[in-house]
Order: C-alpha cells, then structure tokens, then sequence
C-alpha cells in the first residue's frame, strides 16, 4: 500500500451538515428495510406467509363451500399466523445488532433512540404491510365469485395490519431482551400466544368456570383477538383501534427501557 | 475538548474502570495502553457516550457548539462491527445518511473515505466477503465519514498485516494536527509510532500519563549503555561496578564483532553517558562500540501493568515486588 495522499484534507466543509432526526430516520427505515431483501428473509418470509394464509382459507377456512362472499375464513387466521411469523421476523431486531456489536455503531450515532426503535419498527411494520398487500388475490377472488362488503375487507386488513403492529412491537421488546436470537424468537412466542389466547372463545370458556366473570372479561378484553375480531366485523370501534396504539406504544417504550439499561 | 472526571463503571460486583482522570484537547494523539480487561474499551465506551457512567463524567466540548456532541465524534468499536449484508458503499452511504449527508455531498462524502482508506477495489463487495483488514478500514472509514473533530478509535490496527498497520499508522499521524484522535492498542510499538501521549490503565485505574518518551524513561533500562570492547584482558567486571552512578553490569551475549559485551544500568541516568565517556578515558580503555539505550516500553508496561502499587499520575513505581 502506498502512503495516503493529502489525507485530512479537508475536501468540503462538513460543519454545515447537521442530521435531523427526520433524516436519521428514513436512512435507518430504508436499511431495515433493504436489510430484508438483501437477505433471503423477505422471500422465504413472504413465500410462508402466502402459503400459510392460503391453506388457512381454502382448507382450514373453507372459502368456497360455506358458500359466503366474505373474507372471514381469511381474516379469521391472521393471529395464528403472526403468532409464528411475526416472532420470527422481529427476533433479530435488537438481538442481531447486541450480537455482532453493531448496536455500538447505532447508539453513538447523533440519532435519538426513540428514533431508533421507530424505525426498525416502522420498517418491520411496513414489510408486514407489502405481505398483506400480496393477499389481495384472495380479495379479487371473492369479489369475483360474489358481492363481498368492502368496508368489512378493508377494515379487516387494516385490523390485521394493526394487529401484526402489536406483535411486532412485543417481538422487538423481546429482542431486546436477549443476545440470542432463539431466546427472543421463543419469548416472544410466549407473550403473544398469552396475548392470542386470552380471547380466545375455548379459552374464556374454560377460565370462566374457575375464574370470576369480572377477571376473565378484563382479561379478555387485553387480547388482540378480542379486539381483532371486533374490526373484523367491520365495526371500527375508536376503543379497539386504541387499544393496539397503545400496546405498540407500551412495547416500543418498554424496549428503549431495555436498551437504555444495558448501557 | 475532552474532560473526563473520576469516570467510574461498574458491572455488577466487577469495577471495570474505577475513578479515571484525564483531560485532553485537539491536536493531541492519545494513545490507551493497557493489558486486556484493564478497561480500555469500557472508558472508550463511556466516551462515546454508549455506556453511562456508574459515576463520574465525561465533558465534551467543541468550538462550533453542535448541539449533539456525537456528530462531532468518530467511533470505531472493539472488532470494528459493521453490517455484513451492505456493500461497501452502501454502508458507508447509510452511515453518512444518518449523519445527515445529502444528495451530491452524501456521495462526496463516501467518495472521500474510499478515497483515503483506499477501499475502491471492494467499494461494491459485500462486507461479508472483505478480509479482516479491509473490514477494519471499512470502519475507520465509518468512523471519518463526516470528518469529526474527535475520533475514537478501539484498536485500529488489529488484525491488519505490517502494509496495512503502516498506512493506518500515517492515516492517524495525519489527523494530528486537526483532531483529538483517541487509540486504544495492547502494541507497545504502535505508542511511540504514533502517539503524542500516552495513557497506561491498569485494573481500570491510570498508571501513567505523559509522553511516550517519558514512559521509556522510567524503565529500568533508560539511559543505559551498551558497550562492546575491544581488548577484554583489561577490563574486568568490578572496576566497571565501581564506577559512580552504576547500578548493575549485565554481560550481554559474545558474537563474532566483539569478544566483550556489557550493558550498564545507571541510577543518575542525566549524565551517564558523559560520566562513563570520562571513566573510559581515565582507564585508557579502547572501545568499540557505544550506545545508549532509550529504555525498553515493554520493561516499563510490565512494572505499571503488572503491580498495582503505583502513585497515579506521577508514574513513580514503587519497587516491584513480584518476579517481573
């Protein structure tokens, strides 16, 4: 190697520059989210979810014989999916980076860590969004085949976005959590499926009989499917719609209490 | 510019960093020497502002008054941690996207730092493809990319062959003048080749700051001669050891040059070289070689590392009491 010329010359001025967290922010969402199609995670990750929900609908939902121009049978599975595919795809969010020291490279840049956290979430969120947008065949179809109610559809995707939302913001907590990504992936398998679970009608039936009416409605009512199933029905409750807004924000803000103590 | 007080960490029962001291200002190259685990890497985190502080502060401040700090600093972490799944370029574009790089002078700006780490040939390799040392300069170009006034640099040089240290090496020696560069090694050589100031910490706490030249001095060795005769029958050990100021004669190994070979510790080490040139002419001796050694940096890291009976600060070791 030759000696550097001219090293620590000053090219242009670089005082003027000054990062915004608005800047930070896109810089950071656009590389979490290139981060998924420079490896085979979106594919692999898109192929499941398509593969996945289609079983669910035309085996598990049986679209075409309960002979119904509604998307119910699709919608209705959606937790079940996220309930494996979400942990998976927000397992490495904090883990990867504490793992390989990266994280190192994130927190001493001039970006706020709420800024941070938003946008591993808003990227991970939106990649969620393009997976549900490659369902929409399923959508055209029943259109097709009869007179669905849009309104319905479209609020039940929006649910369902929402909902993928508050997995998202527990996977990335638990992420947070540990170095190891199976840790995270395991954990966060567990919060959710309490979260799932919760409102599931066997399970409050079961809970019922052991446990008082008032408890098993409160618990009840802080599960995602208790609130899912109520947009899927194509009432856009403010309550049910809050509800995930403040999961999300309670889970976001817990991982920056997770990332703030390890430092 | 940099102003750390009584900068303590402390992970769980483990103080890894207890009560540093220092202060620091631009144009300095302060080098952080010190055995694994002494805490080196720990204070540079504290630096950087990525680990808080058990206790203690870390005040930077700079002449332009941005008002986060961190975009006036330049950070390369311990094994130099980049995304592996980004290209060269792209990497560097993320980072100088983050610190608000825009446009033509986002592109100028990594343009630059390929330019000076002389990454060209990998610009559009992925990081997981590079050797080891083309990653470390993929992040010291990381760490320059917005050409900060402070730069902190966790071993910048492990891993890289001879060629690569080199080039680092002049790279760090040319920011001198402009910047506070901050280095943290474990290679003695790499201190006097580079370093303005040396810091020696040692269970987390300072065992020594002052010049590289300093540091040489106080080993044992400083100042001492070598010296080789020509006619060995003359000269015998006790009159060498009667000479004033002589602490110890070692004899060094014979070779083929000269038959005779002796190394002579002083304790008045100022005027040891004319003193002894004085004692050689009184006893008409004939020499055939002299020099006066410098002082040995791995003699004097060991007598500061090694034993914790030091007074920080003045650099004064106490006699060492285990075996060196």
């Amino acid at each position: 190697m030759s000696k550097p010329q001219s090293t620590g010359e000053l090219i242009m001025d670089f005082s003027a520059v000054k990062p915004t967290q608005f800047s930070a922010f896109i810089a950071l969402t656009r590389r979490e989210l290139g981060h998924y199609f420079l490896t085979p995670i979106a594919y692999i990750f898109l192929a499941i979810f398509l593969l996945f929900s289609g079983v669910c609908t035309f085996y598990l939902g049986q679209l075409y014989e309960t002979g119904q121009a509604d998307l119910q049978p699709f919608f209705v599975y959606h937790p079940w999916l996220y309930l494996f595919l979400v942990p998976a795809l927000s397992m490495r969010l904090w883990a990867e980076e504490r793992k390989v020291g990266t994280i190192e490279l994130l927190l001493t840049l001039p970006v706020q860590l709420h800024t941070l956290i938003l946008s591993k979430f808003i990227a991970s969120w939106l990649f969620i969004g393009a997976a549900l947008a490659l369902t929409t065949p399923v959508w055209l179809t029943v259109s097709y085949l009869g007179e669905p109610d849009h309104g319905v559809v479209w609020a039940s995707y929006f649910g369902s976005w929402l909902m993928a939302g508050g997995f998202l913001a527990v996977g990335g907590f638990t992420s947070a959590l540990s170095k190891n990504q199976v840790v995270a992936f395991v954990m966060s398998l567990s919060v959710c499926f309490v979260f799932v679970a919760a409102g599931f009608p066997l399970v409050i039936e079961w809970a019922a009989q052991i446990l008082p009416r008032a408890l098993v409605d409160l618990v009840a009512g802080l599960s995602f499917f208790t609130h899912y199933l109520a947009i899927t029905k194509g009432v856009l409750d403010l309550r049910d719609l809050a509800y995930f807004v403040i999961v999300i924000l309670s889970f976001l803000t817990a991982t920056g209490v997770v990332i703030q103590s390890n430092r | 510019m940099l102003q750390v007080d009584a900068l303590t960490k402390v992970f769980g029962g483990f103080t890894a960093v207890d009560q540093l001291s220092f202060h620091a200002k631009k144009g300095e190259v302060l080098g952080f020497l010190g055995p694994n685990g002494a805490g080196k890497s720990t204070t540079m985190k504290m630096i950087t502002g990525y680990l808080k502080p058990t206790s203690g502060s870390v005040a930077l401040n700079f002449a332009d008054r941005v008002r986060d700090p961190r975009q006036n600093m330049g950070y390369l972490p311990e094994g130099a941690p980049i995304y592996s799944d980004m290209t060269v370029r792209h990497f560097l574009s993320f980072i100088a996207g983050v610190r608000g790089f825009s446009g033509a002078k986002r592109k100028l700006a990594v343009d630059r730092v390929i330019d000076l780490l002389q990454l060209q040939s990998v610009s559009s390799q992925l990081v997981e493809t590079l050797s080891k040392g083309f990653t470390r300069r993929v992040g010291l170009a990381q760490a320059l990319v917005h050409d900060p006034d402070i730069l902190i640099l966790d071993e910048p040089t492990d891993g890289l062959d001879p060629n690569q240290k080199y080039h680092v090496r002049e790279l760090i020696r040319s920011f001198a003048d402009h910047k506070l560069v901050i280095v943290s090694t474990h290679i003695l050589e790499e201190v006097s080749a580079v370093c303005s100031r040396a810091l020696i910490i040692a269970h987390g706490q300072k065992q020594f700051d002052g010049t590289p030249q300093a540091l040489a001095a106080m080993a044992e060795d400083a100042q001492s001669i070598q010296v080789g005769f020509k006619d060995t029958s003359k000269v015998s050990l006790d009159e060498l050891h009667s000479m004033p100021s002589v602490t110890k004669v070692e004899a060094l190994p014979a070779n083929h040059e000269s038959k005779c070979q002796w190394q002579l510790y002083t304790s008045q080490p100022a005027d040891f070289l004319s003193a002894f040139q004085t004692y050689v002419q009184l006893k008409s001796w004939e020499v055939q070689y002299l020099t006066q050694v410098p002082g040995r940096l791995d003699l004097v890291f060991r007598q500061l590392t090694t034993t914790s009976n030091t007074v920080p600060g003045t650099g004064q070791p106490e006699p060492a009491t285990e075996d060196l």
